[in-house]
């Protein structure tokens, strides 16, 4: 969809977007996207939403300066805003006044440059450095002073006397290269700080310097258990923009795949969960089911993690002949196997105990927090795209959105699992009658996307995947930026987890269910 | 020139054997007596056996050294599941997914913490050259610039079977080795200096900078 924004000078902006808030309900910030417009200036494009009547306002702020660019924060407005500006800090080095936090997230502390700055130059000042990462316990805040000039003030993360516990980058329960800095109290969390970018792979900026089908390949490598969303998202943003309207059987062939990936997603999701907490066997069920739902990528797509199916108007190549047979047998195999997850785990003392109740999280905070996908439902937000927005087939096929009101880590737990037989059901209604037509829309040799600014999402395996794209008529794209579905959950990790034991973090973090490639892109 | 046997693999099927004699050359070139040979061959034999994996994923790969572990491939029929979380008890790290400038110093802390004779394993495009992300600002270009590489497991991501071959090639290195003389006497390792003149260039080349 195109984005229609309003322009906002930096001096009105902190005033505009509390009227907003308040007169209009927007309390979601969906998006939030550092720019680098060249001679303009840098600038943010923050993207609202009312969770209540589902309005949308875009708004664009603009600092020409380019030397000092500064904006007032919004992270008092939104909760999420908070990371998100920290991000913007990091990429493009705008200074957000009254952030409490302005240090970088991504690249380590002494990192010379801003590399998605059009003229920086990140491989050339910056070698590899193989000293120790620092980590600072102070941070600074910046004000702006009577005269125009920015003031600096120091912010303590950790007092002299805290006691601070690592937990990674190198852990088995944190799901890939997390690092958690946790303050405790006892045994009980004071403060969680992540440090993020252990696996920051620059994609946004090798974005710039590809054409259109050559960043579909790396979008399958950043949340690589919802392959088939990302790609999804991406492909539906430049058909989009181009105007190009996919055939009804590509429709349900990505509505079919997106549910495959979605219970690959899930099943993974139960198997680590149950290892985190002990349960062995369960997460060697949980691998058993999955490989079925592999083998059907196999066949389809040729590969079994990166899949790599999408493409600009359509996928890759047809079914394979066995594609219907192999889900319809896999139907009634998941089902028996959803039972045997409850008989093994759903019910045990144990996973009860270290679930229910430990780690609430409330729906007035996933909202603030952006916290999407199971993790919100969970809290009793209403938040699926596919409801709200449907695209491609979800229209027409009948199912449920699952929701629950406790938000705790049991909720968050059941929600994947009856998601998983919803996306049966969804599998169901689609499988026998997936209509005929071409599987792939004849498009240009040189793709090139109409000047403009783009934004597109779908419901990825854990939240809201979103893809905004900027474009100037070249055949590269002059910004993407993907909305992260994980980021928002690690930040709420901190809220989360205060007050609860060491122990809980663990499951806390399985239960919120983060993919770190995703996170740090 | 001993032939390792592994399982029911005849030594022909194994690719790139020339690699794998001119290795052996080298590890032989000091000889040792027949009596220290057959206790050699012995702890080999266990060794090769029992090598320890430390969990360490970053990140695609790792999903598929997981599927590697679980039913349908189990990498227990090798001997191999036996998973450490630290790099203390582990033998051979390997290296699944990519590794970027902020997580090389601690990858390399880690490979220092495991114990000698420890080995690695480079898995996927990623950590041998940069794979797919070899035009980005952010990645190590290949982690045999930081750490010393026993077998490379090409793909994105390879697939279970070539994770297999990986650590079977890696059994057939350990089966060689001569424990007793030179694996477990680092002074005398003939890959030892040529790893060490690397690390000292990178530090080098950093100090410069
Ligand atoms: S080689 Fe491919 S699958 Fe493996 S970590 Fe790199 S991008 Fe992911």
């Amino acid at each position: 969809m195109v984005l229609d924004y309003q322009i906002i000078a930096p001096a009105d902006l902190h005033q505009e977007m509390l009227r907003l808030r308040a007169e209009k309900g927007m309390d979601f910030l969906v998006n939030l996207t550092g720019m680098d417009w060249g001679e303009e200036g840098f600038g943010v494009v923050y993207q609202l939403e009312s969770t209540q009547t589902g309005e949308q306002i875009n708004i664009k702020a603009i600092c020409a300066d380019r030397e000092n660019p500064t904006l007032p924060t919004v992270s008092d407005i939104w909760d999420i805003a908070n990371i998100y500006e920290r991000e913007v800090y990091d990429f493009l080095g705008i200074i957000f006044t009254g952030h409490p936090d302005m240090r970088r997230i991504y690249l380590r502390e002494d990192w010379v440059g801003y590399p998605l700055r059009k003229d920086d130059k990140p491989e050339e000042q910056n070698p590899l450095r193989m000293d120790a990462v620092p980590l600072s316990d102070e941070t600074v805040c910046y004000e702006m002073g009577e005269d125009g000039k920015l003031v600096k003030r120091k912010n303590v993360i950790f007092e002299q006397d805290d006691y601070v516990v690592n937990m990674g980058p190198q852990h088995p329960s944190t799901h890939g290269v997390l690092h958690f800095r946790v303050a405790l109290e006892g045994e009980r969390i004071k403060k969680v700080d992540p440090v993020l970018g252990y696996i920051h792979r620059g994609i946004e900026k090798m974005n710039e310097s590809m054409t259109y089908p050559q960043t579909l390949a790396l979008t399958d490598r950043m949340d690589y258990l919802g392959a088939m969303q990302n790609r999804h998202a991406l492909c539906k943003v430049i058909e989009e923009a181009m105007g190009v309207e996919v055939s009804d059987r590509v429709k349900v062939i990505r509505t079919i795949m997106d549910e495959l990936q979605r219970i690959d997603s899930h099943i993974l999701f139960f198997s680590c969960l149950c290892q985190d907490l002990g349960a062995t066997t369960a997460f060697l069920y949980g691998f058993r089911d999955r490989e079925k739902v592999l083998d059907i990528f196999e066949e389809t797509c040729g590969g079994r993690l990166i899949l790599n199916y999408n493409t600009i108007g359509g996928v890759q190549a047809d079914l394979h002949p066995n594609f219907v047979r192999r889900v319809k047998e896999f139907i009634p195999v998941m089902r028996k196997g959803l039972k045997e997850y409850n008989d093994i785990f759903t019910g045990n003392v144990i996973a009860r105990n270290r679930m229910e109740g430990v780690g609430i999280l409330t729906k007035d905070q996933v909202i603030a927090m952006g916290c999407t996908g199971g993790t919100g439902r969970a809290s009793g937000w209403h938040n699926d795209l596919r409801k709200l927005r449907p695209y491609d087939a979800y229209d027409r096929v009948d199912f449920k959105e699952i929701t629950f009101e406790k938000g705790d880590s049991f909720a968050r737990y059941m929600v994947r699992l009856l998601e998983i037989e919803e996306s049966l059901k969804i599998i169901e209604q689609l499988i026998d009658n997936i209509p005929e037509g071409s599987y792939q829309e004849k498009m240009k040799p040189i793709i090139k996307v109409p000047e403009g600014t783009y934004y597109s999402a779908v419901e990825g395996s854990r939240g809201q995947f979103g893809v905004f794209l900027e474009s100037r008529g070249d055949k590269f794209p002059y910004r993407i930026h993907y909305r992260s579905t994980g980021l928002p959950l690690v930040y709420a990790m901190d809220t989360v987890c205060r007050g609860n034991l060491i122990a809980d973090l663990v499951t806390i973090g399985g239960t919120l269910d983060y993919v770190v490639p995703d996170i740090d892109r | 020139m001993k032939k390792p046997k592994i399982k029911s693999i005849p030594y022909e099927e194994f690719n790139d054997n020339e690699t794998f004699e001119s290795l052996v050359q080298k590890l032989n070139e000091n000889g040792v007596n027949i009596v220290v040979k057959s206790l050699d061959d012995l702890f080999d034999w266990g060794r090769s056996n029992s090598l320890w994996p430390l969990t360490f994923a970053t990140s695609c790969c790792g999903i598929e050294f997981m599927a590697v572990c679980a039913a349908r491939y189990d990498i227990a029929r090798f001997g191999f599941e036996v998973t450490r979380n630290s790099p203390r008890h582990a033998d051979v790290i390997l290296v699944s997914g990519t590794i970027v400038k902020k997580m090389a110093p601690v990858l390399k802390r880690l490979y220092d913490q495991m114990a000698d004779p420890k080995y690695v394993i480079a898995i996927g495009g990623c950590s041998i050259s940069g794979g797919p992300f070899r035009k980005s600002y952010h990645v190590v270009m290949g982690v045999d610039e930081i750490i010393p590489v026993d077998v490379y497991v090409p793909g994105c991501p390879p697939r279970p079977e070539a994770f297999l071959y990986g650590m079977m090639q890696l059994q057939r290195i350990v089966k060689v080795e001569n424990f007793f003389g030179t694996t477990n006497r680092k002074e005398r390792d003939p890959f030892k200096k040529e790893y060490e003149e690397r690390s000292e260039k990178i530090l080098a080349s950093q100090e410069e900078a």
